[in-house]
């Protein structure tokens, strides 16, 4: 007995929507990319975690690569990059600032007193608001800014150390350069 | 009828418990446009919820930045630009219109479309077959 072919159309229909969810599914809607790739880092100046009469800002590490790590002491995935954060600031390739996220002051000197501080200088930003300038939603989130200002990269959640010789070494110029 | 009146209450007993607990415009016409923007922008973190609807700390920071930006006398536009160059067009959840949406924007119209199709090509069918064989419709009548 032959088929209509439209009794097919069902199975046609059927094989859209499994399409729709084989691209769907697999992505992370969680990540949500940042319009500020390729853009001028936005500018801050705010006080510094450790001494509020010291401003720390976007200038200070001008005209060579850095990193911004926005991070918190009630933040889970900031404890669990910590690890990674301090290996890459023990390969000296570029200077790690960090951006204290609606935190406590004495609490997040204490988290680096125990854990080991990987950053360079913090900015302590109890308000969010340098954070929503930067299109922060969710902490840990590390931006990598070039030489020429512009953030190049930005990842969200924790970083590891595969994520970061994948998605950060390669955007870096050669170590030999850098001494 | 009580028991209307009792929901009808209930419900209002529901939209009391206010999440935004900032403090309201003097303006009525500012507190409206507040209301509108937080209503059609995302809550990133928590992202089935709008900014109006949600309590998370990052709504909470995105509701005084709408408040300080209508008060800095900021238009409604200046305000969406304000925060799709920060969190993408995302942050909206009315989406712009532009190349990438617009089969989402015309998805409603096409599926009409289709749907037209489909009664037009059922309706001329029957009328066809009806034409070329008027006795089946009062085949029934006959049959006794």
């Amino acid at each position: 007995m032959k088929l209509p072919w439209k009794f097919l159309l069902p199975a046609f229909a059927f094989a859209i929507l499994v399409g729709f969810f084989i691209v769907g599914l697999r992505q992370d809607p969680g990540a949500i990319p940042s319009p500020l790739l390729g853009k001028p880092a936005p500018e801050f100046s705010l006080e510094s975690l450790g001494d509020p009469s010291w401003k720390v800002g976007s200038a200070d590490f001008a005209g060579r690569p850095w990193l911004l790590n926005v991070w918190a002491t009630w933040c889970v995935g900031c404890r669990e990059e910590h690890e990674a954060l301090l290996a890459i600031a023990r390969e000296n390739r570029l200077p790690i600032m960090g951006l204290n996220w609606r935190d406590d002051r004495a609490l997040a000197l204490r988290w680096l007193a125990q854990l080991g501080n990987p950053y360079v200088s913090v900015a302590y930003d109890p308000e969010g608001r340098t954070a929503i300038d930067w299109g922060v939603y969710g902490a840990p989130e590390t931006f990598l800014i070039g030489a020429d200002g512009a953030v190049l990269r930005k990842h969200i959640g924790p970083l590891t150390a595969e994520i970061w010789e994948r998605d950060f070494l390669p955007l870096l110029p050669p170590a030999a350069e850098e001494g | 009828m009580r028991l209307i009146a009792i929901t009808v209450l209930l419900m209002l007993g529901a939209s009391a418990v206010a999440i935004d607990t900032g403090q309201r415009f003097e303006d009525p016409a500012q507190q409206a446009r507040y209301e509108r923007l937080i209503r059609d922008l995302r809550c990133l973190v928590c992202q089935n919820e709008s900014v109006a609807d949600s309590n998370a700390m990052l709504a909470n920071d995105l509701r005084r930045e709408v408040r300080e930006l209508i008060v800095a006398g900021r238009s409604d536009a200046e305000i969406r630009v304000f925060m799709t160059e920060r969190y993408g067009d995302f942050v909206l959840y009315r989406p712009p219109v532009k190349p990438r949406t617009w089969l989402l924007w015309s998805a409603p119209v096409l599926f009409l479309l289709g749907g037209l199709g489909v009664v037009a090509v059922v309706v001329l069918r029957r009328a066809r077959a009806a034409r070329a064989n008027p006795a089946t419709l009062d085949e029934e009548p006959d049959r006794q």
